[in-house]
């Protein structure tokens, strides 16, 4: 199995990895996309083609049927797609495990494009690791993927333009939304507005989000704007959460509790390939550091989409078609201009969409308390179970940054490796130390990123051209 | 927690912990799970409290579960197959 070798891998069949594929196979690329799930669409669009077989899109909305045509594009093509392809390794040379519905194997390619999307910001709050507690990404997953909704009263909180879109998601679903509670400062609407007039170029987006909170408010939904102190209670499972709002306490009664304060990129493939990253202070985020065509540090490696630094569904498409032309014109299937020429409108295409960007930004940075949790109690490492106290006295004992907190206190070494500690470990380092984020720094990410058991990997041992029985190939 | 919708067209069924458990087609073994009421996957690595599926997208790793024999299969990108044995992690999986 090891003398698989394609011009092109592609990580992840969302909307950037869909766009890349069908563009590089195009250009006469010999194309390959691996994707986690089993058919095409990416987070956004989970799902796509069982929903349009079974006429079922609008039950998520209009904006949907894109991924449908995207999936269509995909499947027309030449390009090889592989569901159900689980990548634990990607390496500067080309190489990439995986495993797949077959088993593990390597496939080597002279270029790859890392197209693996977002996840939810993880959002540390009194109680989050309860059983009921889940982002609300998570409940839209399974109501695109499975047609499951809640069956409990849903208690909706955090910020960003997704709760009020699965608000009315769920509510139409039949679903009871016992309360909306937006963690977005009421200052924070003010001095967001200053970058409304650049927004309202983008028109339809910023019309769609308007209608979107008017819709909440005629359905009924209670709603409460600058909600802060989010905390979860309940023994073996989330049975309510309490909060403040108009300077008084408040708590509802709630058997399932969603979370989000926006996304981030999922970088863990970028980072253990040592892609330079950056830490990027519009968004709080780590992100790989990419040029125009989505380029990295590393010669081979590129990255397109919200892998790359959030600008939604719409510009990863635009940024995979770009790295896609870019791959195209470094393996000499077409020249410079015509790379040039064919990137214009894409180039045009993705100015407008990151027209309201600056205003989404502002106007849904996350809650400051999700973003540095005080309360000492509060679990950060959900793996190894580490709170914000011993966090502290890590960093005291000279923890001062991740990689070194991470040997003192275990955070960071679960099975997540460090996906849903790593940003808050980072914010609390620096808020200790008074340093910036970008000084603190991140944790340094190893294969494999994803676990693949022993006896798989040992049978791909010595399958490799040119290593030695007996010698590993990560 | 939850319900479907819809009644599936296609199903399996999947056993956890040794009960039968009817399934859709093509789903996660957590999305069965969830549906089927189990509110706890696995106890935490440390202090054995109860834990379940957060993100539903292979981050979090908190659907851990045993799958035919083999433990930590994350749940939420694993798909049932007919016949598929299932277990909840109750301690510490390994060092």
């Amino acid at each position: 199995m090891s003398n698989e070798h394609h011009d092109l891998a592609i990580v992840g069949a969302g909307p950037a990895g869909m766009a890349a594929a069908v563009t590089a196979a195009e250009l006469g690329l010999d194309t390959v996309v691996l994707d986690e799930q089993q058919a095409p669409g990416g987070q956004i669009y989970r799902n796509i083609e069982a929903l349009e077989r079974g006429g079922h899109i609008e039950k998520l909305g209009d904006d949907y049927r894109r991924g449908a045509e995207l999936a269509g594009a995909l499947r027309a093509s030449t390009a090889t797609y592989c569901p159900g392809s689980v990548v634990w390794q990607t390496s500067p040379d080309g190489r990439i495990g995986l495993t797949g519905p077959d088993g593990a194997r390597m496939v080597h390619a002279r270029r790859i494009l890392l197209a693996t999307g977002a996840m939810e910001r993880p959002v540390p709050i009194p109680g989050w690791t309860l059983p009921g507690v889940m982002g609300v990404g998570a409940a839209q997953t399974l109501f695109k993927a499975s047609d499951i909704v809640p069956n409990v009263p849903v208690v909706i909180a955090g910020s960003g333009p997704l709760i009020y879109l699965v608000a009315l998601q769920l509510a139409r679903a039949g679903c009871t939304i016992a309360a909306l509670l937006v963690t977005t400062p009421a200052s924070r609407i003010a001095s967001a507005l200053k970058e409304l007039p650049r927004a309202l170029l983008a028109g339809r987006n910023l019309l769609k989000g308007v209608g979107w909170v008017q819709e909440v408010r005629r359905l009924g939904i209670p709603l409460a704007n600058g909600v802060s102190g989010l905390r979860i209670d309940g023994k073996d499972r989330a049975e309510g959460i309490s909060y403040e709002a108009d300077g008084s306490r408040h708590r509802l009664a709630a058997g399932l509790v969603l979370l989000h304060e926006g996304v981030i990129p999922d970088n863990q493939l970028s980072l253990s390939t040592r892609c330079q990253q950056i830490w990027d202070a519009a968004q709080l985020c780590w992100r790989p550091a990419t040029d125009e065509w989505g380029a990295t540090s590393e010669e081979r490696i590129a990255i397109a989409g919200d892998g790359a630094g959030i600008l939604g569904a719409l510009a990863a498409e635009n940024l995979g078609r770009l790295a896609a032309l870019d791959t195209a014109f470094r393996l000499d299937c077409i020249d410079q201009a015509e790379r040039d020429r064919r990137a214009r409108p894409e180039r045009a295409a993705l100015a407008r969409h990151k027209r309201i960007r600056p205003l989404l930004d502002r106007l849904f940075q996350p809650a400051a308390e999700s973003l540095l949790p005080t309360d000492p109690d509060t679990i950060i490492c959900r793996c190894e179970e580490v709170t914000v106290a011993q966090m502290r006295e890590a960093v005291h004992l000279g923890g001062e940054d991740p990689n070194r907190a991470k040997i003192f206190t275990r955070c960071g070494m679960g099975p997540c490796q460090g996906r849903m500690c790593g940003p808050t470990v980072a914010s609390l380092i620096a808020h200790e130390t008074g340093r910036t984020m970008a000084a603190v720094g991140t944790y340094r990410i190893r294969v494999p990123v994803r676990p693949i058991p022993l006896m798989t990997l040992a049978g791909l041992i010595g399958e490799e051209e040119g290593l030695p029985p007996g010698e590993s190939t990560l | 927690m939850f319900r479907r919708s819809h009644t599936p067209s296609a199903g399996v069924v999947i056993y956890v912990d040794g009960k039968p458990v009817h399934a859709a087609a093509e789903e996660s073994v957590a999305a069965a799970m969830l549906v089927a009421g189990f509110t706890s996957f696995r106890a935490s690595a440390v202090s054995a409290a109860p834990r379940a599926p957060h993100c539903m997208i292979g981050n979090c790793f908190e659907c851990l579960v045993e799958i035919n024999g083999q433990p930590d299969r994350q749940a939420c990108l694993t798909i049932v197959s007919d016949g598929m044995h299932v277990r909840r992690q109750a301690e510490e999986p390994g060092p």
